[in-house]
C-alpha cells in the first residue's frame, strides 16, 4: 500500500501533538501544540486522498529523482515573497511606527519571522533543492535512501512552518538566527541528519571517479550546520510540555558561541553552500569549465578553516575578553582573501564568454551576485577592525553590509539557479520570458543598491551623531533626536526593498508560467541575434 | 605542485572530505570559546552580583520573547560618549546569570545595560503603554497588552530549577519559595523581608499601577528597574578587572 507506515507514522505524530496540546503547561505551547497537530494531520489528510492499493511501479534506479527538487524549486520561490514580503512590513514599521500590530505582529516578534523566512526557508530551500540537483547530476547517481529526499523537503517545511508560527506566538529562545525552541531544534537535527545520509549517501555511491567542487562546499555546509546548530542550541528546557529553555550558558561564554553560530551560520549557510550553487550552475549557464581548480582547492580549505575563527568581531569592545576579539579581527581580515579567491575564480569563469552578459539576464544575475560577493566581502574584513567596528557596531550599517550579501549574493545566485533549473525539470524549452527575467534583474539591482546605500547614510550619520560633542564636551544629541534623524532613510530603505519584492513577484509569475507551459511571445533580448551590418557605401565600391 | 596533485585522494574518498572538513571547521572553535570556560579573569570579581528574582526572571522572560534584545542592546562599550550616555560600560561579571545572553546587536533604540532606577515605574509604564506620548520621536511598538495579561504562574521553581541545572546559584530556599516571591514582590501589601533577604536590592511594591493582581508588566518593569544596579562599583578595582 502507497504511503502505509507514513499515514500511520503521522497518525501517531499528530496525536502526540494533541495530547501535548492538552497538557501543555504553558499557554505558548499549547497554542504551538495545536498548530502542530493541524499541520500534520492536514498533510496526512493529503496522503490519504493520494493513497492507493496498487502494486508500487518498480523505479528506475538509474532515473534522477527530481520530484523533492520540483517541490523545493517552487518553496524557494514561495518562502522568498514570503520573507521578503515580511521585511517590507518590517522596514516600514520602523519608518511609520503605528504599524506594529500588538501582540502578535510587533516588530520583536516579525523580525525573526523575517530573517529565518529568508535565510532558513528562502536560502534553506535553495539550498536543499539544488545540492540534491547538483549531486545527482555530479555523481550521475540517483538520490540515496528511497524516500528519504521527500522526508528532508517535508520535514523541513514542517520546521519552517513550526519556527515562523512559534515566533508569532512569542516562543524564541532569544538568540539571533537561531531563535526556534528546544524541541523545534530537536526536530530540526533530526532533518539535517537525514539531510547529511542523502546527500553522503548518494556521493557514495556516485559513478564519478572524483567528487566535483560544489560537493565539497555543499558537504562542508551541511555538517558545519550540524554542528553549529547543536552546540548553540544546548538548553534545558523548563519542562518537557512547555516552550521555555535557558541556554546552556550563561554572559560571555553564551555570547560568543551565539555569534561563533551566528557569523558561521553566513559563512557555512549563507556562503560554502551557496558557493556550491556557483560552482555548478555558473559554469552550466555559461558553458565554460570552472576557471581553476588549484584555486579551487585552496580558496576552499581556507575559506571553511578561516570563517569559523570569525565570530568575536560581532562582539568588538564588549566584556568579551580583548585576546578573543583581537584573533577574531585578524582571522576576520585575512578571510578577505578565500572570500575573493572564489569571487575570482566564478567570475573567471565567464572568460570567452563575455559577451552573453549582453543577452543572457540569466548569467548576468549569477555575475551580479558574485560581484556583490565580492563587495560584501571586503566590506565585511573592513568592519571587523576594532577602529571601524566602533562606528558601525549597533548601526544600521551592519544592516546595510548584510542585506548587499543576502539579496545581492545569496538571493541573486538563488534567482540564477532557480531560473536555471525549472525549464529543465518540467521539460520546458525555455523559461516563460527572458524579458521579465531581464525586468527582475534591474528591480533587484537597483533595489539592493538603494538599501545598502540609505544604509550607509543612516548607519554612519546615527553613529558619528552618537559619539558628537559640543565645545564645552557636553553631548550634542539625545539618542531620540538621532532615531528622528534617520526617519527619511527608513522610507528609503523601505522603497528599496519593495522593489526587490517587486522583483521576486516577477519571478513568481515567470516560474509559474513557465511550469504551467506557456511561452511568452516576445523579441528575442537586444543583441542576441547577430545583427546584419548594413553595407557601408564605400565599401561597395571595392567590392 | 605535488601537494596539490595529492588533493585528488581527498577528491575521491567521501569520508575524507567529510572527516577532513569536520576537523578543519572545529579548531577556530575550541580555540576562541573553549578558554572562556576556564580562565580565571575572563569574569571580573565583583560585588553585588545575584541570581533574578522570580519577578525579575519573568520579566526577562517577556523581555527575551517580545524580542526586545532586537533593538536594544544590553553592553555598554567603553568609550567617553557611551559611558557618558549610559554609565560605566559593561563588565562580564554583570551578564554571568544571563540564560541567554541578551547584549544585543544593534541600537535601534538606546542601551538598556544601567536602564534601572532611571525612570519611575509610571514613566515606564506610560512608555510602553504608549511609547510616542513619552518620547515623541520613538519608533517602539506599544505594549499595552501586557497590562491586561495576569502573570501566568503554575509552579515558577520549575524557572529556578532549569536555571540551577545549568549554574545559576538557586538555593533550595529560594526554590521552595519561588510562587510565593513572586507574587510578594509586586504587592505593596506583602511582607516582602523574605523575599529582599533573599534577593538584595530588588525593588518592591506595586509596579504596573494596578495593585489587584500581578500582570506581565509588573514583571517587565520590574526587571528593567532592576537592570544594571547590582554591583557595587564603588568596591570595584578597574586594573585588576582587565583582561
Amino acid at each position: 500500500m502507497k504511503f502505509g507506515t507514513e499515514i500511520v507514522f503521522l497518525g501517531l505524530f499528530a496525536f502526540g501533538a494533541l495530547v501535548a496540546a492538552g497538557f501543555g503547561v504553558d499557554e505558548p505551547f499549547r497554542q504551538h501544540m495545536w498548530v502542530l497537530f493541524f499541520a500534520v494531520a492536514g498533510f496526512n489528510a493529503m496522503l490519504m486522498r493520494n493513497t492507493d492499493f496498487k502494486p508500487a511501479v518498480p523505479i528506475d534506479p538509474a532515473a534522477y529523482m527530481d520530484g523533492p527538487i520540483r517541490y523545493g524549486a517552487i518553496a524557494t520561490v514561495f518562502w522568498g515573497v514570503v520573507g521578503m514580503l515580511v521585511g517590507v512590513v518590517i522596514a516600514l514599521q520602523l519608518a511609520f511606527p503605528h504599524l506594529n500590530i500588538e501582540p502578535w505582529f510587533n516588530f520583536g516578534r516579525l523580525r525573526p519571522l523575517h530573517t529565518s523566512g529568508v535565510i532558513f526557508a528562502f536560502g534553506g530551500n535553495a539550498l536543499l533543492c539544488t545540492s540534491m540537483y547538483v549531486v545527482q547530476r555530479t555523481s550521475r547517481a540517483r538520490l540515496f535512501g528511497g524516500n528519504l529526499a521527500w522526508f528532508v523537503f517535508w520535514g523541513y517545511q514542517l520546521f519552517i512552518v513550526m519556527a515562523a508560527t512559534g515566533y508569532l506566538l512569542g516562543i524564541t529562545e532569544g538568540r539571533e538566527y537561531a531563535e526556534p525552541e528546544w524541541y523545534v531544534d530537536i526536530w530540526l537535527t533530526i532533518v539535517w541528519v537525514a539531510y547529511l545520509i542523502l546527500f553522503l549517501g548518494t556521493i557514495l555511491k556516485r559513478k564519478e571517479p572524483h567528487i566535483y567542487v560544489a560537493n565539497w562546499f555543499y558537504l562542508s555546509f551541511i555538517i558545519t550546520i550540524a554542528m553549529l546548530h547543536v552546540v548553540n542550541n544546548l538548553s534545558m528546557p523548563v519542562s518537557f510540555l512547555g516552550s521555555k529553555s535557558y541556554s546552556a550558558f550563561s554572559g560571555v561564554q553564551d555570547a560568543l558561541t551565539q555569534w561563533w553560530y551566528g557569523h558561521n551560520a553566513v559563512g557555512f549557510f549563507l556562503t560554502a553552500g551557496f558557493l556550491g550553487m556557483m560552482y555548478y550552475f555558473v559554469p552550466k549557464q555559461a558553458n565554460r569549465p570552472v576557471y581553476s581548480y588549484r584555486l579551487s582547492i585552496i580558496h576552499f580549505w581556507a575559506l571553511i578553516f578561516l570563517y569559523i575563527w570569525a565570530g568575536p568581531h560581532h562582539l568588538h569592545y564588549t566584556a568579551l575578553p580583548d585576546w578573543a576579539q583581537t584573533l577574531g579581527m585578524v582571522f576576520s581580515i585575512m578571510l578577505w582573501m578565500p572570500s575573493w579567491g572564489g569571487m575570482i575564480n566564478g567570475l573567471m569563469t565567464l572568460s570567452g564568454a563575455w559577451d552573453k552578459l549582453r543577452t543572457d539576464p540569466i548569467i548576468r544575475m549569477m555575475v551580479a551576485a558574485v560581484a556583490f560577493y565580492g563587495m560584501s566581502t571586503f566590506e565585511g574584513p573592513i568592519m571587523s577592525i576594532k577602529t571601524v567596528n566602533s562606528l558601525s557596531h549597533y548601526t544600521d550599517w551592519t544592516i546595510g553590509h548584510v542585506h548587499s550579501g543576502a539579496l545581492g549574493w545569496v538571493g541573486m545566485i538563488s534567482f540564477g539557479a532557480i531560473y536555471y533549473m525549472v525549464p529543465k525539470l518540467w521539460n520546458r524549452e525555455r523559461i516563460y520570458s527572458l524579458r521579465l527575467v531581464a525586468w527582475h534583474f534591474w528591480l533587484a539591482t537597483l533595489g539592493i543598491v538603494v538599501y545598502a546605500a540609505v544604509m550607509w547614510v543612516s548607519g554612519i550619520m546615527q553613529g558619528l551623531m552618537w559619539r558628537e560633542y559640543d565645545e564645552q564636551g557636553f553631548l550634542v544629541y539625545s539618542f531620540a533626536e538621532t532615531v528622528a534623524a534617520i526617519h527619511p532613510y527608513y522610507v528609503m530603505r523601505a522603497a528599496g526593498g519593495a522593489m526587490y519584492l517587486a522583483g521576486m513577484l516577477i519571478m513568481a509569475w515567470n516560474i509559474t508560467m513557465t511550469i504551467r507551459g506557456y511561452r511568452r511571445e516576445e523579441d528575442p533580448m537586444p543583441g542576441s541575434i547577430a545583427a546584419l551590418q548594413p553595407a557601408r557605401s564605400g565599401a561597395r565600391k571595392w567590392a | 605542485m605535488g601537494l596539490i596533485d595529492k588533493h585528488a585522494l581527498i577528491e575521491k574518498n567521501a569520508t575524507l572530505l567529510l572527516v577532513g572538513s569536520l576537523l578543519v571547521v572545529t579548531v577556530g572553535g575550541i580555540v576562541e570559546i573553549a578558554p572562556l570556560f576556564y580562565l580565571d579573569n575572563t569574569i571580573e570579581k565583583v560585588e553585588g552580583m545575584r541570581p533574578y528574582s522570580p519577578l525579575e526572571l519573568a520579566g526577562r522572560n517577556i523581555y527575551v520573547r517580545e524580542g526586545c534584545y532586537l533593538c536594544h542592546s544590553q553592553m555598554i562599550r567603553p568609550f567617553r560618549d557611551e559611558v557618558e550616555r549610559y554609565g560605566h560600560y559593561s563588565l562580564a561579571a554583570e551578564s554571568m546569570y544571563d540564560h541567554p545572553f541578551q547584549w544585543g546587536s544593534k541600537r535601534t533604540g538606546p542601551d538598556l545595560a544601567r536602564v534601572g532606577d532611571r525612570y519611575s515605574n509610571s514613566w515606564h509604564v506610560q512608555h510602553l503603554t504608549d511609547p510616542r506620548s513619552v518620547v515623541p520621536e520613538s519608533i517602539m511598538p506599544s505594549y499595552a497588552f501586557l497590562k491586561d495579561k495576569p502573570i501566568e504562574v503554575k509552579d515558577f521553581s520549575t524557572h529556578l530549577v532549569a536555571n540551577r541545572r545549568v549554574g545559576v546559584p538557586y538555593t533550595d530556599d529560594m526554590i521552595s519559595n519561588a510562587n510565593a516571591d513572586l507574587m510578594a514582590q509586586a504587592d505593596p501589601e506583602a511582607d516582602t523581608s523574605g523575599l529582599e533577604s533573599r534577593y538584595p536590592k530588588a525593588k518592591v511594591g506595586d509596579f504596573d499601577g494596578n495593585p489587584q493582581q500581578v500582570t506581565e508588566m509588573d514583571a517587565l518593569v520590574a526587571y528593567l528597574q532592576m537592570l544594571g544596579t547590582l554591583v557595587d562599583f564603588k568596591n570595584y578595582d578597574e586594573a585588576v578587572g582587565y583582561r
